[in-house]
């Protein structure tokens, strides 16, 4: 099971690079989810694989999870869902604004100054 | 317990929503509450302040549960100071965004304000790492609003790629602290720093991993070259009073470095030797000496003053990156100009474009209110590049005389004073430029139009004067200040107190329970 979850971890995460790098904002939107779900995992195992046992410490249980990596899991789903929202309203208002998606600044056009230059 | 702590936090947290509810429509409502906000913020940060100048650690334990179960927010010396300096940097922008009118040119500036202040101040007084990032979170989400409001193709432009750096900024935040977690089961400021010294010699791989990481990470707040690439842009083009604001947000990744690697990942730490001296101080050299090119070569003024930003990180994290107490306390007082130059001259960048209509480096009619604002911008500039006598010549000196012990000291001076040279010329190039050669240029019908335009208002001067004040009052203080900071030094470097405060002070389940 550790080989799985770090081979997933791995694949995520090294996908999630590779669309960051395409400087495109649809891409590296998804690329950064893919990072985030790898380091959603990552946290998981931050706490120890486990399988079967549950996160509560009882008098008639020997072995249990650990519930902390959980709760952190959580808070960064949470916070990463948030941002991914953020983000996609902002690269559409760039892309109805600019009419192109490139991340990375572009040649400058006469008409950009104008406009956004208050 | 003393609740006061937790004061800075609460009191933005609760005004930002008041401000939305209850005067979504009523500007000068929003503004009257803010600006009170701001007003209480100072005096408590300066209450924090006096409680902890003894070396008195202050400890708040949320729900009273003990730490490490608990979330605990600590003050000492440091996190008192840096909440000072953000309710004092807080003030002058918010009157200055209130008298030009830049909260009034886009939704909810306020509530956005309030919350960005929050996350500030919760990442300066929190004693836990997942804290650390949920703060930084809260900050971050706010500034994304802030650095787009009142819209533009070029601010939207330049706020997606903020973003989309911070947010991987953010993820490697989580793999850090996920390694840190899976190697000493714990998140805890004051118990990491128990625990980390505890593991074996051979077993430091992780660890390590995991100091690198969140170096890295601080270092992407910190703007520190080659994770630099997002500054130029977003605080160029993020509206004045917004910029002057961020002036502080460089600062929060200084501060976690200096928290992180004097409490957690101490410089006589086997298993992190040779993080700072070897990669930190290279890195930070080379940001000095980038700032000040990019001051040379800006074509805009809003440009020259986000590269100054970027140099004057530079040496705050080269005198960081000695680590010694007198290198600390010398990057301590330069934080404390470096936020109140950069800000002011975000500022008087912003007088520059109401008088002119643009920033761009190049010989045009005189704008509006020329001699009011090039007094402020001499003032400005004089200590941004750090001429005598204002406190940016001070902190220089200060960091000059920490590194004149270490061995790389021949690179440092160098790295410095002739960055220093260039950063007067390229101040001294916009200056002129922007003011004196204006009175050769004979107007033309484009630019006729310049001249009539309005001058900045007298409040847009009193906030920018107020915060050139604060520059002045940093160096006629500047042995009480330094003091304070050489304090503040030794008592990072001895985190004993610290660590023993926060561990030891009972709560809810910090002894073994009867029913277990």
């Amino acid at each position: 099971m550790e080989f799985l979850v770090a081979s997933a971890i791995g694949t995520l995460t090294s996908g999630g690079l590779y669309l960051l790098l395409r400087l495109r904002t649809f891409p590296v939107i998804v690329g950064i989810a893919l990072l985030t779900y790898a380091v959603n995992v990552f946290l998981f195992s931050a706490g120890r694989l486990t399988v079967g046992v549950p996160p509560i410490l009882r008098d008639d249980i020997t072995g249990y999870a650990d519930p902390l990596p959980q709760a952190l899991v959580l808070t960064a789903i949470v916070i990463s869902f948030g941002m991914t929202a953020v983000v996609v309203m902002i690269a559409l208002g760039a892309f109805l604004g600019s009419d192109n998606d490139f991340v990375d600044d572009q040649p400058e056009s006469p008409d950009d100054r104008t406009e956004g230059g208050s | 317990m003393n609740h006061w702590l937790i004061a800075p936090v609460i009191l933005p947290a609760l005004m930002a929503p008041f401000v939305v509810l209850a005067a979504r429509n009523h500007i000068s409502i929003q503004r009257v509450f803010s600006l009170a906000g701001v007003l209480a913020l100072i005096a408590v940060a300066i209450g924090l302040v006096i409680e902890t100048m003894d070396g008195t650690v202050m400890l708040y334990q949320l729900g009273d549960w003990a730490a490490p179960f608990g979330i605990v927010l600590v003050g000492d010396r440091l996190s008192t100071m840096m909440v000072l300096l953000t309710s004092l940097l807080a003030f002058f922008v918010l009157l200055y965004a209130i008298a030009s009118g830049w909260d009034d040119r886009g939704w909810h500036f306020h509530s956005l304000f309030q919350f960005q202040l929050m996350g500030v101040m919760g990442a300066f007084l929190t004693g836990d790492l997942f804290n650390l990032f949920v703060f930084f979170e809260v900050l971050l989400i706010a500034s994304y609003g802030l650095m787009i409001h009142s819209g533009g193709n070029r601010r939207m432009r330049a706020g997606v790629q903020y973003v989309l750096f911070n947010l991987i900024g953010s993820t490697l935040f989580l793999f850090a602290l996920g390694s840190i977690y899976a190697e000493t089961g714990t998140l805890n400021m004051a118990d990491l720093a128990n625990r980390v010294g505890l593991i074996g010699a051979e077993e430091t791989v992780g660890i390590r991993v995991a100091a690198v990481l969140l170096l890295l990470v601080f270092a992407i707040k910190a703007a520190l070259v080659p994770l630099h690439f997002w500054l130029p842009s977003s605080y160029a083009e993020a509206p004045a009073p917004v910029a002057a604001l961020f002036a502080i947000m460089t600062k929060v990744g200084a501060y976690g470095i200096i928290r992180v690697y004097t409490m957690i990942f101490p410089p006589d730490l086997e298993a992190t030797a040779g993080l700072h001296d070897v990669w930190l101080l290279p890195a930070a050299l080379v940001s000095v000496a980038l700032g000040m090119v990019g001051i040379m070569a800006a074509k805009t003024l809003n440009r020259l003053v986000a590269f100054s930003v970027i140099g004057s990180m530079g040496m705050i994290l080269v005198s960081i990156a000695l680590f010694t107490p007198a290198s600390i306390a010398a990057a301590l007082y330069y934080i404390v100009h470096s936020t109140l130059a950069a800000a002011t001259l975000f500022l008087i960048s912003d007088l520059v474009r109401t008088g002119r209509g643009n920033l761009d480096l190049t010989t045009q009619q005189p704008m509006a209110g020329t001699a009011m604002t090039a007094v402020l911008f001499f003032v400005a500039a004089i200590a941004m590049a750090g001429l005598p006598p204002l406190s940016g010549f001070l902190g220089k000196l200060l960091v000059l005389d920490a590194a004149y012990d270490t061995n790389l000291v021949v690179w440092i001076w160098a790295t410095v004073l002739i960055a220093s040279l260039v950063s007067i010329v390229g101040f001294a190039r916009a200056g002129s430029v922007l003011f004196w050669k204006a009175h050769g240029v004979t107007a033309t019908d484009d630019t006729r139009d310049a001249m009539l335009r309005e001058r900045p208002n007298v409040l847009s001067y009193v906030a920018v004067g107020g915060l050139v004040t604060l520059l002045i009052g940093n160096t006629v203080f500047a042995g009480q200040l330094h003091g304070f900071t050489i304090d503040t030094a030794a008592q990072l470097f001895a985190p004993d107190p610290y660590i023993s405060t926060v561990i030891d002070t009972p709560g809810k389940l910090s002894t073994p329970q009867e029913e277990y």
